[in-house]
């Protein structure tokens, strides 16, 4: 009784403030940040566009700034000048941009329903890392290899990384701990519940970079994801780590003879933030566009372009082939079920602690 | 020391051609030679060939076809550096780096001379230009007179036997370069250093040199001693370049022996010595000195042909009056006068007659 | 003339006012105009390059955001001692409430906890879970009390003009000094005290205040005696475990001033620890070789271009205008292209199965199994840098030897002086301000850059600016980079010492 009166109270506010909204209170023009590239690419097609085609009158900049992005909205903030509407950032970004009051916290509520009935907070559930995230996709960062490389036994585990005598050659891996502190751990016989209370500790920190120690010599450390694929077409390295669709681009656009593996897969989600104070006008007009592009169908459409899951429970059934190539996507979707035997979920709270001093501690051993 | 054949020839340009770029030549055909000791002056307006000339003597150019020679040897494929030449350049080319006696002391270093030997040496030079307390200074610090004796201190601190000196007083005033005519010229003559001195300014080269080359496009078209130069100019460029000079252009009418009557384009008959023309009928122009036209009728053989001039401007210049006429059809020419007690000022508009000796009319090439 | 010498006074102007004064006004107007004139450019380096290094240098020891986040904690702190080996007792725990609920309302207490997480690793985490609970805390006990025993407790109006009294306010000091701090956040935040309602904190002080024996006027009077007193203590040790840990207490603490010395010790490889700055352990050190690092490959790439550079404008400032403009041109090219391009490029060039590592294979220099290794490391970032760089040594180097004049070489040639000699007694002393200025130019922007380290520097290929911007744009610890920043500042303004009293600044020449 009361529920149902309060429900009828929220709907008919919604319902005025989008019929204000409705009157000219929502701004024309909207500056999105995103990445570039292919990921661009696919936000463009598989939301941008639709919704502009039905709000013609609105304006769309792009700024493709996303690796900069925290250090932008805080000086944005600090200059009380803030030129952002939108900004598509990984999830520990988010995490601490909304610690630093950057970023707003989300009301779930004013996003669409999952189409299975489900709110949108249940229905995107452990991929809100933060009360200020809004979450896109799951992507992961894997192990791609190269297949004239390995001979007759293909890696199956992650552990390949660290076995070089099996798989002589240069690795190519992220230039920051995280993943490769975890696989390390992994890969050096701890279980794999126990891997992030022992990184907390001194010794397992040590531990960790005693087992990368002995691949130090044969690495080459990336800073932009590009790098590896590039790498292994090259054959400058036997395997390396990168984000899963850059392996499928290389895989299946491409076709490079590149095979990757699944095992041990660093699940992480990148999403939308919204910068803290945004005025009214521009606050309406993205919680707008945000209704319409991270409800179910639109999230499931964006599989079509890139090989990065959904983040709501209810889109995966709806995910469909490529858009050019025409296979289905599914079976590349780091969630699929057959590719997610055995996944990390990276766990922010522990990197919002721990991400600087284990940088500086593996900075430190690079350097040494 | 006798003299001997290398001794009058000691440096020797022969048959020397230069080109820079395979098309003209810049130096044509060029036969020189000097006596050891000499101070020889290279005069021409810019563009004649007579830097270039300095230029190949020195080493810094190569001569595209014939012989240098200096004391008898040809020195073609001989390095700068090797040749012992002393020099000065037009802007002195002092090292700025180095202090003024570093400077002197450079070409005694790199010959490899004792400290105290170089330090002695250098003194004396800087002695000689009278610049002797200025050693620690640096050259930014010196006047540009004193720069210059710099520059000729150091050309001649490793006693040389040949100095060259390109335009070495072009930047200086009017008085200091008078001053240092005559300091440069009392040096070399002191030190017995053969000298070859580009210039083209021509009193410095008349009072300065022994014999003058007069550069043109690039050929020296007269060489002699200032005085003969001067008065005697082998063609009209020669006249036109030196000292000042009144033109008149004619055809030889008639010519015998020592004379020749000239017809002016304007008509009137004058005489005249001929000195490049030979047959009548050539077209000549004729040079007068200015300081030997003569205004006074009665100092005039009675059979010398006369002109009518009118007098269009006089001017006063102290110790001469320069007084500007129309003859022949010309506004431009030019009598001086010395200023004495018993000399006519003449007044503009005034008609008047004047001549010449027929041997200070010289007709020349046109 | 005779007058005015002749005068005992000052000189007068022609108007009779002394000369000195006229002199003076006029040239006045004069320094005004100059002063008009570089006004703009005045106002533009104050604003773009005096003011952000200023901002910089404070911010490398700025710390405000303790002492303005717990302002009552700080001061309730001071007497707790941090060798005792426990947490604080309960009052500072009650301050700490306070300011903790307070900065919770105002979403400062995670910015807080990433500030102190750069100092001790999973504050971050303690802040951002109990800021989830201080609101849950049992405190709206005193709350329920408060307003069971009178309902116009509840009542913000009545609150507001309770607060407004001047006895009550020095009678309930606590309790004052709540409700302020909440109105402070509430008017910054836009809303109207007088239609929220008085949150648990306060009660709480007004519990605390009562127990303690206060006796306020005006108040409905209330009996605390028999309520129960609960510990704010459990309370957030409930929250969070890690509030009875004594090293949380320790840093904060250690961190409570204005300013702190932490980001430079932190620059230095040093950490805070109970007995001072100490060095931290070796293979956590970086900072320092990293600054090392820097120097030397700065100074390697700007010996680099020095060599390759000198010969080229050399060339260049020989040449015939036409021809020289040409080569010009090629010099320039690399300002001409983008960064990934010319990255790219490098890659092709440089990498293991490179075009260079396959030319010196297929000659037979290098063997198929020793490619060498030519990117990703310091050799890349000093192959890197010195093409980039290498334009900045050449445009000063040529315009300087463009003024020396022809006449010196040749001069010292007549002297006897050989090709060599004349060159290295003569040519090259004159041209050492161009090394000097594209030196100066070379080494400062290499200094600077990381972009290029990063792409193509690998491991050990990375300079101090890398650290620099990671702190910048991804950990957003910007103390430290500008402490980082201002150590670099200084170590480039001591070179810039060295090189002036070694080679004298006035030997440094951009041209003419």
């Amino acid at each position: 009784m009361k529920l149902t009166k309060v429900l009828m109270a929220t709907s008919a506010l919604t319902v005025g403030a989008g019929a204000a909204f409705a009157d000219g209170h929502m701004a024309s023009d909207m500056t999105i940040v995103s990445w570039g590239g292919a990921y661009q690419n696919s936000q463009l097609k598989a939301y941008v566009e639709p919704y502009l085609e039905a709000n013609p009158d609105v304006n769309i900049v792009w700024d493709e700034s996303s690796a900069e992005a925290v250090a932008k909205l805080r000086a944005m903030s600090e200059t009380g000048n803030i030129t952002w509407d939108l900004v598509d950032v990984e999830a520990a970004d988010s995490m601490r941009l909304c610690d630093e009051g950057l970023a707003m916290e989300v009301d779930y509520d004013q996003l669409a329903e999952g189409n299975d009935g489900s709110s949108a907070e249940d229905d995107f559930g452990d991929s809100i890392v933060s009360d200020c995230f809004i979450p896109q996709i799951v992507f992961s960062t894997t192990v791609g290899y190269r297949s004239d490389m390995v001979g007759d036994t293909p890696p199956e585990s992650i552990c390949a990384i660290f076995d070089t005598e099996m798989y002589p050659g240069k690795r190519a891996l992220n230039k920051r701990p995280l993943a490769n502190m975890e696989w390390a751990l992994l890969c050096d016989g701890v279980a794999k519940d126990d891997i992030y209370d022992v990184m907390a500790t001194e010794e397992g920190q040590e531990q960790a970079f005693a087992k990368l120690d002995t691949i130090k010599d044969d690495v080459i450390w990336w800073t932009a994801a590009a790098e590896t694929p590039q790498l292994l077409a090259d054959g400058e390295i036997v395997m390396g780590s990168t984000y899963n669709g850059r392996l499928f681009s290389a895989i299946a656009e491409q076709d490079q003879p590149i095979g990757m593996l699944w095992d041990a897969q660093m699940l992480d989600f990148d999403g939308w933030v919204i910068p803290e104070d945004l005025p009214e006008d521009r606050l309406a007009r993205v919680m707008d566009f945000l209704y319409f592009a991270t409800d179910t169908q639109r999230l499931a459409d964006q599989a079509a372009y890139i090989s990065y899951g959904p983040a709501r429970a209810s889109s995966a059934p709806l995910v469909g082939k490529h858009a050019e190539l025409g296979i289905e996507m599914a079976p590349h979707m780091p969630t699929d079920p057959a590719n997610s035997k055995n996944v990390f979920v990276t766990q922010y709270d522990f990197w919002a602690d721990y991400r600087d001093d284990l940088d500086a501690k593996f900075q430190a051993w690079l350097a040494n | 020391m006798a003299p001997t054949a290398a001794d009058n020839a000691f440096v020797e340009f022969d048959r020397v051609q230069k080109s820079y770029d395979g098309e003209t030549l810049v130096v044509k055909d060029l036969n020189l030679s000097m006596p050891r000791g000499e101070f020889l002056t290279m005069l021409g307006p810019s563009g004649s060939g007579k830097t270039t000339c300095l230029m190949m003597l020195a080493g810094f150019e190569t001569a595209t076809h014939g012989d240098i020679r200096i004391g008898g040897t040809s020195i073609n494929h001989i390095p700068p550096h090797k040749r012992g030449i002393g020099m000065v350049f037009q802007n002195y080319a002092l090292f700025p780096h180095m202090t003024v006696a570093e400077n002197l002391a450079f070409p005694l270093e790199v010959r490899k001379l004792g400290k105290s030997e170089r330090e002695a040496k250098v003194q004396r030079a800087l002695d000689m230009v009278q610049m002797g307390k200025f050693g620690g200074r640096r050259p930014a610090q010196l006047s540009g007179g004193q720069q210059q004796r710099i520059a000729l201190a150091r050309a001649l601190v490793f006693e040389p036997e040949l100095v060259l000196m390109d335009e070495p007083l072009g930047a200086l005033d009017k008085q200091l370069r008078e001053h240092m005519q005559f300091e440069i010229t009392r040096i070399a003559h002191n030190l017995g250093i053969t000298t070859v001195y580009v210039t083209h300014d021509q009193t410095e080269a008349l009072t300065m040199s022994d014999r003058v080359a007069v550069f043109d496009d690039g050929r020296i078209q007269q060489l002699a001693p200032p005085d003969e130069l001067y008065e005697a100019p082998q063609n009209s460029f020669v006249a036109q370049f030196i000292g000042e000079n009144n033109t008149l252009t004619g055809v030889i009418k008639s010519i015998d022996g020592g004379r020749c009557a000239v017809q002016l384009d304007s008509g009137e008959v004058i005489d005249a010595m001929p000195v490049n023309v030979s047959k009548p009928g050539e077209r000549t122009k004729v040079s007068i000195r200015p300081e030997r036209v003569e205004i006074n009728k009665s100092r005039l053989s009675p059979d010398a042909h006369t002109l009518k001039a009118e007098v269009l401007e006089f001017i006063y210049m102290g110790d001469i009056f320069r007084t500007r006429l129309r003859v022949a059809g010309r506004e431009d020419f030019i009598v001086k006068t010395r200023n004495a007690p018993d000399q006519v000022r003449l007044q503009p508009g005034t008609t008047i007659e004047i001549g010449w000796l027929p041997e200070d009319c010289r007709a020349l090439d046109a | 003339m005779t007058d005015t010498t002749s005068q005992s006074g000052p000189m007068l102007a022609a108007d009779g006012t002394p000369l000195k004064k006229s002199l003076h006004r006029a040239q006045r107007r004069q320094k005004v105009r100059a002063l008009m004139l570089i006004a703009p450019l005045l106002l533009f380096i104050l604003v773009t390059f005096i003011a952000p290094i200023f901002d910089m240098l404070l911010r490398s020891v700025e710390n405000d955001i303790v002492p303005d986040t717990l302002p009552r904690t700080v001061v309730a702190l001071q007497d707790w001692d941090n060798a005792s080996g426990e947490a604080p007792d309960e009052e500072t725990f009650r301050a700490f409430y306070t300011d903790f609920a307070l900065a919770e309302e105002q979403k400062a207490h995670t910015r807080l906890g990433s500030r102190l997480n750069f100092e001790m690793s999973g504050i971050s985490s303690v802040f951002r879970s109990t800021g989830r609970d201080v609101g849950k805390f049992d405190t709206d006990y005193y709350t329920d009390q408060f307003v069971d025993a009178d309902e116009v407790y509840e009542d913000p109006v009545q609150w507001s003009e309770w607060m407004a009294d001047d006895g009550v306010a020095s009678a309930l000091p606590q309790t004052a000094d709540a409700y302020a701090g909440w109105v402070k956040v509430l008017n910054e935040e836009g809303d109207d005290p007088l239609d929220e309602d008085i949150p648990d904190f306060v009660y709480t002080a007004l519990y605390h205040d009562l127990a303690a024996g206060a006796n306020p006027p005006v108040l409905p009077s209330v009996d605390v005696s028999g309520w129960d007193d609960i510990s704010l203590k459990e309370q957030f040790i409930d929250s969070n475990e890690d509030w009875a840990d004594p090293d949380i207490w320790a840093t904060i603490k250690a961190f409570s001033g204005p300013y702190t010395a932490g980001y430079f010790a932190n620059s230095i490889d040093l950490q805070s620890t109970p007995e001072g700055f100490a060095q931290r352990d070796e293979d956590e050190r970086i900072y320092i070789k990293l600054f090392i690092r820097t120097m030397v490959m700065s100074l390697a790439i700007t010996g680099m271009c020095i060599l390759l550079g000198y010969p080229i404008a050399y060339l260049l400032s020989h040449l015939p205008a036409r021809k020289a403009n040409l080569l010009m041109i090629l010099v320039l090219l690399p300002f001409w292209t983008s960064l990934l391009v010319r990255t790219s490029a490098w890659k092709v060039l440089l990498q293991n199965q490179g075009v260079i590592n396959d030319i010196l294979v297929w000659i037979g220099i290098v063997s198929d199994d020793n490619r060498l290794a030519l990117i990703n490391n310091a050799n890349g970032t000093i192959i890197a840098m010195t093409h980039i760089l290498l334009p900045f040594m050449i445009l000063p180097l040529f315009s300087v030897m463009k003024t020396i004049n022809p006449s010196y070489v040749r001069a010292a040639k007549s002297m006897g002086a050989n090709d060599w000699t004349a060159f290295w007694r003569v040519y090259f002393p004159n041209s050492v301000p161009g090394i000097g200025a594209g030196s100066i130019l070379v080494f400062i922007l290499s200094i600077g850059y990381y972009i290029t380290p990063e792409l193509v520097g690998g491991v050990d290929g990375v300079f101090i600016s890398n650290r620099i911007a990671y702190h910048i744009s991804s950990s957003l610890n910007w103390g430290l980079a500008a402490a980082l920043g201002s150590i670099l500042l200084v170590l480039v303004l001591g070179l810039y010492y060295v090189y002036d009293r070694v080679v004298g600044i006035d030997n440094v020449k951009l041209g003419g």
